[in-house]
């Protein structure tokens, strides 16, 4: 009675197993490449095994970004201008969207409503359809070419702010109530009580707008000019020529592993509360 | 401790009215319980008095003071909801300790505060536990803990029991009872269960349609009810209400010529509702001393109780309830004793009792 339970526990397995190499292929191949010299990719002759540079590529890349034929800013800063700018949109998204969704939910003012539309409206705008206007708003605020420039227009999010109503509205009325009564003021319930309930919420939002953050492209390219403020995925793309030189491939692929390592170590270190946000309510 | 007092409420929801002028005292260390069907507006009399509504028109006072625009929190309540309103991330000692904290109540003071209350509730091996790990039961003792420790001059109890089974229900009436009857803090109960309202009260006021139908001791809204409404509302199995014109110093319903209340001087003609309690109605020994004939459409043998369903000689229906011991069936014709002491008699315009 074994073997049929055996065939169709093969065929999910063969077929995630076709799914996960599908899907490793090109890090590998991009893991290879970081450990060879430019030459052996440049000839077309890519290996499928490790070559003998991986420690001098990588060290090159994140101290100097010196190579044969390009110079780029060292990845050092690279990464660390990402991630100023990944947890600051990150952070700054949810204390915006927790607060504006706590206003939304809890207050009745005047063009309640009103606002919560207009909120709602912004989500049929993406950053690249309001770049131009934003870009001279930025510049005209002189945040041109700086940490604030990078981060602060990404920061309001409607789809955070809904997020958060739609689970504040999961928040009995008793529990407001009980509250109120209890002494607690608005700053208080939210501070004691609305907080502890949404940190799983909030650590499945951070995940998701860590990565956001991490992986803009369009505006900090249009928004940064000196290379000490590139951003990773920016500097990435300057280090790929335009066609009249060869590329310093190996760089380029131990680069796009450092730019790989945080969004990875993010969702493996905060899995669980990822996936308890998404599919546990703590009511 | 404090009284309570409710002048001239009036509450409208946009143009819906929902209260229409409910006046009422509430005297030191009383349990009043508010009673009615769901809609009656008994819960929002409730939350009024919480400070959680606005009323439209209207006094509440606590203590003595008007506390018309004061907010809940400085009204010194306490109150219990029907889902218990726990804070869910917190254990049962925060959650007890969280009124007391916010307001600032020394630690050791929270403490010992606490655990006296654990002490009465029982909930002293339960206190590191979360609300989820509990049962319903523990939630609601959980939720009059967070309202104890408080020390406030009145509870409010929001349908606490409605959420429980029928079993836990009994059991929680006892022992709320008992807490009132130890620590004696004025109460204000809103239920629709009429047992709980019947065993909690010391006095309760029946509700509908937003106004004040009755307020008085149990037994005396049960022996005296003053309206049609109220009649029918307390008492399992409803009292038998039938439609009646008053002639020859009888109550002619339809054919049946039944006898009247013996204290209602009512004139000749007068069109009244008349009502017996099916708890009331005695088996007559023989036909000869029958005030009225019925015959036997349906038997509910309780055991304790035999309810049987009868029809009058022209149809009206009338409940019986007869002790478990008496043989009854289908079909059969039993002589009946209307005692006219047990009689009731109410104007049949407006319903209230004559």
């Amino acid at each position: 009675m074994a073997s049929p339970r055996r065939s169709t526990d093969l065929l999910p397995h063969l077929v995630l197993v076709l799914g996960v190499a599908i899907f490793a292929f090109p890090i590998y191949f991009a893991v290879i490449g970081s450990t060879w010299d430019a030459s052996t990719i440049g000839r077309g002759q890519m290996p499928l095994f490790p070559g003998p540079l991986a420690a001098e590529n990588y060290w090159t890349v994140w101290s100097s970004g010196e190579g044969t034929r390009i110079r780029s800013t060292p990845v050092a800063t690279l990464m660390f201008n990402s991630l100023v700018m990944a947890l600051v949109i990150c952070f700054g998204k949810i204390t915006i969207s927790l607060l504006s969704a706590y206003a939304v939910v809890f207050f009745s003012f005047p063009l309640r409503m009103v606002f919560f539309w207009m909120i709602f409206v912004t989500l049929m705008l993406p950053v690249e359809v309001r770049i131009i206007p934003t870009y001279e708003v930025i510049v005209n605020l002189g945040m041109f070419d700086s940490f604030a420039g990078l981060t602060v227009p990404l920061i309001a999010s409607a789809t955070a702010t809904l997020l958060f109503r739609q689970f504040f509205l999961t928040i009995p009325d008793e529990l407001v109530e009980a509250s109120k009564i209890d002494g607690a003021g608005p700053l208080r319930f939210f501070w004691d009580t609305v907080l502890p309930l949404s940190r799983t919420n909030i650590a499945a939002l951070a995940v998701i707008l860590f990565i956001y953050g991490w992986n803009q492209y369009l505006w900090p390219l249009l928004i940064t000019k000196s290379r000490s403020m590139e951003t990773i995925v920016i500097g990435i793309t300057k280090m790929i020529g335009t066609g009249e030189v060869q590329n310093d491939w190996n760089l380029i692929m131990a680069t796009t592993i450092f730019a790989m390592l945080p969004p990875v170590l993010v969702v493996v270190f905060m899995q669980r509360w990822f996936v308890k946000g998404l599919v546990d309510t703590e009511k | 401790m404090a009284e309570v007092k409710i002048a001239g409420i009036r509450k409208s929801f946009g143009d819906v009215a929902v209260l229409h002028g409910i006046d009422a005292a509430i005297a030191d260390g009383e349990f009043m319980v508010l009673l009615g069907p769901s809609g009656c507006g008994k819960s929002t009399l409730l939350r009024i008095v919480a400070g959680l509504e606005t009323q439209s028109a209207g006094d509440v006072s606590i203590g003595g003071r008007v506390v018309n625009d004061v907010e809940p929190k400085d009204r010194n309540i306490a109150m219990v909801f029907q889902n218990y309103a726990l804070y869910p991330h917190l254990s049962v000692y925060d959650n007890m300790a969280y009124g007391l904290r916010v307001r600032g109540t020394p630690k050791p003071e929270i403490e010992r505060r606490v655990q006296e209350a654990a002490r009465i509730l029982e909930l002293a091996p339960l206190l590191a536990r979360k609300p989820r790990q509990l049962s319903g039961g523990q939630r609601q003792r959980v939720a009059m803990g967070r309202a104890i420790v408080r020390d406030p001059q009145v509870f409010l109890f929001d349908e606490p029991l409605s959420n429980l089974d029928a079993k836990l229900r009994v059991q929680m009436r006892i022992e709320i009872r008992r807490l009132h009857q130890s620590i004696r803090t004025t109460s204000i109960y809103v239920t629709h269960d009429q047992v709980e309202a019947m065993t909690l009260a010391d006095r309760l006021i029946v509700m509908n349609a937003g106004h004040a139908e009755q307020v008085g001791a149990p037994l005396e809204v049960y022996e005296r009810p003053a309206s049609v409404f109220v009649a029918g509302f307390i008492g399992a199995p409803a009292m038998n209400l039938l439609r009646a014109r008053v002639a020859g110093g009888r109550a002619m319903a339809g054919a049946a010529a039944l006898p009247l209340p013996l204290a209602a001087g009512l004139d000749e003609g007068r069109e009244v509702t008349w009502g017996v309690r099916p708890e009331h109605v005695e088996l007559a020994p023989g036909a000869a001393e029958a005030d009225v004939e019925v015959v036997v459409d349906l038997v509910e043998a309780l055991g304790a109780d035999t309810l049987v369903h009868a029809r009058l000689a022209d149809g009206g229906a009338l409940t019986l309830r007869l002790p478990g011991t008496t043989r009854v069936r289908e079909g059969d014709r039993l002589p009946l004793r209307l005692p006219p002491a047990a009689l009731h008699a109410f104007d049949a315009a407006s319903g209230r009792r004559i």
